[in-house]
């Protein structure tokens, strides 16, 4: 458990850094094997990419498991709540900067390269040279590049589903918020039922994203490889996606943890990590439903 | 305030008995992991030159030599990603782990487990990366800046993104820590105007880390679904672009080579004033200076990008704004000179690679400023100047530095006195032999000599004739380092002291030589006499 040190708490000795150093390169080995397997080739690639994934997911389990069980003997002080919330409030940074790097993608790709390839700006000699008769345009008629990369394809209309789904991430920002009220007010019944609300918001969600997904691939002929729309389309949404996934079931793990009342009133670092994760994950979406569905 | 600060017993206060396994794998000790940080970037800064004798051994004559063009394309390129994240970067994360809590009187890093675990991702990323050369098709060959549609080829593009991509976790989780550690950990009266430059040069740099490490993941990403599943990021008959993964790469690239010299001045700017006696000299000005830096990193990037067609307005605002730089940086020189400055100077090992870090330094800062002059810089571009740039920079900056802190630092880690003969032995071989191989080369760019190519024409043997002999005995002199840490480590018999160098100010020299495994278990109380920084008014 660590010891008391006048002040300070320093953690005792854990396996579990070094076995999640270990699961993490079993996966990626084996994803990477699984990448370059010869097509029609069994390979050993996707057992290892599988055995190294359970593995993340035994280490999390077990990692956090003992990190719950620390917490509720009472091993943390004011200062080690600090240090995580300093530690999430910077992992979450790195995560926007993550996605800023894929805003960034399809910021260039509309203002400069598609513009470019239609002749714009200091392109001209490219769209002579090469794609004459392209004419620039974003969506349907010009993202796909002038290679019409992926075939013809139509976009997603922002109005239906993602309006829908804009609607439900921010209606799950605020049930979680209200859930955060009545954690620090301690009524558990109104925290389960908002909380519990946020999880089913959050899957309803991934529900209709899954839904559009679907109906891009299976109607509209927009898929991954559409050209520089298809790649930010789904690149973007997806690691969204991935992240709403990720924040959900965190939120579930969170409601069976207030089940169990692991939270008191000025002592729910968990609770509190999970919310500003899932309002990250909000605001990202409406950076997204902007820019990538409505503009 | 020694004996309140020391707490000699046994490692782990649970009695169980630490074995081998248990003390290093498992550690939540930042001087343990630290210590293995240390090992790793200097085993890794002997891989990587082995690679780079590889380079120079092909480019001692004109004409194929030794090894096959594709074999010499992937010594250049790994022989970068080793130095710089696996030698220079765990080398400051290190150095960082060890000093900044004994620095600003912490028990220990403030997130123990997270760090171990930021530690031990690194020797399985690099196995990873290393393991390519191994592959039927070969290991990357492209150049560590990955430029599609070059880099796309090979089988190797999934090892290497996935390796990058277990790097960057390593350092986020590392500046993370490192952040808490500095905001939350420090003990009562250290205010943050009064930390050690080092620390501060830290703190600005893990901050840098946590912006532009997920960049560069987002950048590697795009390559490996470019080459593996179909997208268009950086295919032009898709409506994508080759040159924006350079502005998505450069965006990293340039706050990483700040990552990599930020810490350096740090260590700098603590040797100095030990041995001046001194001071130093405008300390707010350093600490705002880096951070002017660390901002100006941020609006740059395109100055590697000048020839690769950029709009008319984009040559000119990336010329500027790199130029900006040199105000920050020529105040950090001033300052470093300032200190020396009528101080009672004594030159020890240390202190000598300092003062050439100082000076070696600020040649490749001028031959920065003539790279950033957009239209001079279509000459130079891709040339030998450019290698000679940033090996300034990097080697006589960087690793000079890294060598300094541990000259700095090595009593206080073992208790013993390293060898102060062997040291200048060292120190003065590396200064010589490193300007024989670097500064020719400076002449072989000007005079039109193309970086990366294993061949070249006659009329620039000589120089790379000179410059080879310079790389293998600079080469050689680095052996003289590793028995100078093992002498001290193992065989030195001279005991070290508390405070090792009579000028040093701080509170790490206020713990025993070497520092026990656990110090500052409870905060210590400061004298601002005793810190480094505490009586700074300017
Ligand atoms: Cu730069």
């Amino acid at each position: 458990m660590g010891q008391q040190q006048g002040a300070y708490f320093v953690p005792s000795k854990s396996h579990w850094p070094i076995v999640a150093a270990v699961v993490m390169f079993v996966t990626v080995f084996g994803a990477a094997h699984w990448l370059n397997a010869q097509p029609g080739e069994a390979g050993f690639g996707k057992t290892v990419l599988t055995v190294g994934f359970v593995g993340i997911l035994l280490m999390f389990f077990g990692w956090f498991r003992s990190v719950i069980r620390e917490s509720l003997a009472g091993s943390y002080n004011h200062q080690v709540d600090t240090s995580f919330r300093m530690g999430m409030m910077w992992f979450i940074f790195s995560e926007v900067m993550f996605f800023a790097a894929f805003f960034g993608a399809l910021f260039y790709a509309r203002m400069f390269s598609v513009p470019w390839l239609g002749g714009d700006g200091h392109g001209v000699l490219t769209h002579q040279f090469l794609w004459s008769d392209y004419a620039a345009a974003w969506g349907a008629n010009g993202g796909g590049g002038p290679g019409k990369v992926g075939g013809d394809f139509q976009t997603v209309a922002a109005w239906g589903l993602p309006l829908l789904n804009t609607l439900i991430l921010l209606s799950s920002s605020i049930t979680v918020t209200i859930a955060h009220h009545a954690l620090k007010a301690g009524h558990r019944g109104k925290i389960l039922v908002f909380l519990g609300l946020t999880v089913l918001l959050g899957a309803s969600f991934l529900y209709f994203q899954a839904h559009e997904y679907i109906e891009a691939y299976k109607e509209l002929n927009l898929t991954l490889q559409s050209g520089v729309y298809g790649s930010t389309f789904f690149m973007l949404t997806g690691f969204h996606g991935m992240h709403v996934t990720l924040g959900t079931i965190m939120l579930a793990i969170i409601w069976l943890r207030c089940a169990k009342g692991h939270f008191t009133k000025d002592h729910h670092f968990g609770f509190e990590a999970v919310a500003w994760y899932w309002h990250f994950v909000d605001v990202v979406w409406l950076g997204l439903f902007m820019f990538v569905y409505i503009l | 305030m020694a004996h309140a600060a020391t707490h000699d017993h046994h490692d782990d206060h649970h009695g169980a008995p630490s074995n081998f396994f248990t003390r290093w794998f498992m550690s939540t000790n930042h001087k343990d992991i630290g210590t293995l940080y240390l090992v790793f970037s200097l085993l890794m800064f002997f891989i990587g030159g082995s690679f780079a004798m590889v380079i120079r051994a092909e480019l001692f004559k004109p004409g194929l030599q030794l090894v096959q063009p594709y074999f010499f394309n992937e010594m250049t390129t790994m022989h970068a990603l080793v130095m710089i994240f696996g030698a220079v970067m765990p080398a400051f994360v290190g150095l960082g782990n060890w000093m900044i809590p004994l620095m600003i009187g912490a028990p220990d890093m403030a997130l123990p487990r997270m760090n171990n675990l930021s530690f031990w991702i690194l020797p399985f990323a690099f196995a990873l990366l290393l393991s390519t050369l191994f592959l039927p098709g070969g290991g990357p060959a492209g150049g560590w800046t990955m430029y599609p549609p070059l880099s796309l080829q090979g089988d190797s593009v999934a090892y290497v993104v996935f390796a990058v991509h277990l790097m960057g976790i390593s350092s986020i989780m590392g500046a993370i820590n490192i952040i808490a550690t500095i905001l939350n950990m420090r003990a009562p009266g250290m205010d943050l105007l009064k930390m050690p430059v080092f620390v501060w040069s830290w703190l600005i740099t893990a901050f840098l880390l946590i912006a532009v490490m997920p960049v560069l993941a987002g950048a590697v990403t795009m390559l490996l679904t470019d080459k593996y599943f179909g997208t268009s990021f950086f295919n032009a008959a898709g409506g994508g672009d080759p040159v924006l993964f350079q502005h998505i790469f450069w965006f990293f690239g340039h706050p990483e080579v700040y990552i990599m010299i930020l810490p350096a001045f740090g260590l700098v700017s603590e040797i100095i004033p030990t041995f001046a006696r001194k001071p130093i000299f405008g300390y707010k000005a350093m600490v705002y200076a880096i951070a002017s830096i660390a901002f100006l990193s941020f609006i740059v990037w395109a100055h590697h990008m000048f020839a690769v067609g950029l709009p008319l307005g984009g040559e000119i605002f990336f010329m500027y704004a790199t130029m900006l730089i040199a105000v920050p940086t020529g105040v950090k020189v001033f300052n470093w000179v300032s200190t020396m400055w009528g101080g009672s100077m004594t030159f020890e090992t240390p202190m000598l690679f300092a003062v050439a870090f100082v000076i070696l330094f600020t040649i490749g800062g001028f031959s920065g400023l003539m790279l950033a002059l957009a239209p001079a810089d279509f000459q130079y571009h891709d040339s030998y100047f450019v290698v000679a740039h940033f090996h300034y920079v990097l080697v006589t900056g960087a690793i000079f530095a890294i060598i300094a802190g541990s000259y700095y630092w090595l009593p206080k880690w073992t208790g013993h006195m390293y060898s102060e003969f062997w040291g200048k032995v060292h120190f003065w071989n590396s200064v010589v032999w490193v300007n024989v191989l670097f500064f020719p080369q400076h002449f072989l760019g000007l005079a039109g000599m193309p970086r990366r190519i294993p061949d070249y024409n006659v009329a620039f043997a000589n120089f790379n004739m000179i410059s080879s002999i310079g790389g293998f005995l600079f080469g050689a002199s680095q052996l003289i380092y590793v028995g100078v840490i093992i002498h001290a480590v193992w065989f030195s018999k001279k005991k070290a002291p508390d405070r090792v160098w009579e000028g040093a100010k701080g509170l790490e020299w206020t713990v025993p030589s070497p520092a026990p495994h656990h110090t500052f278990e409870l905060p210590p109380v400061i004298h601002d006499d005793e810190l480094a920084h505490g009586h700074v008014e300017d």
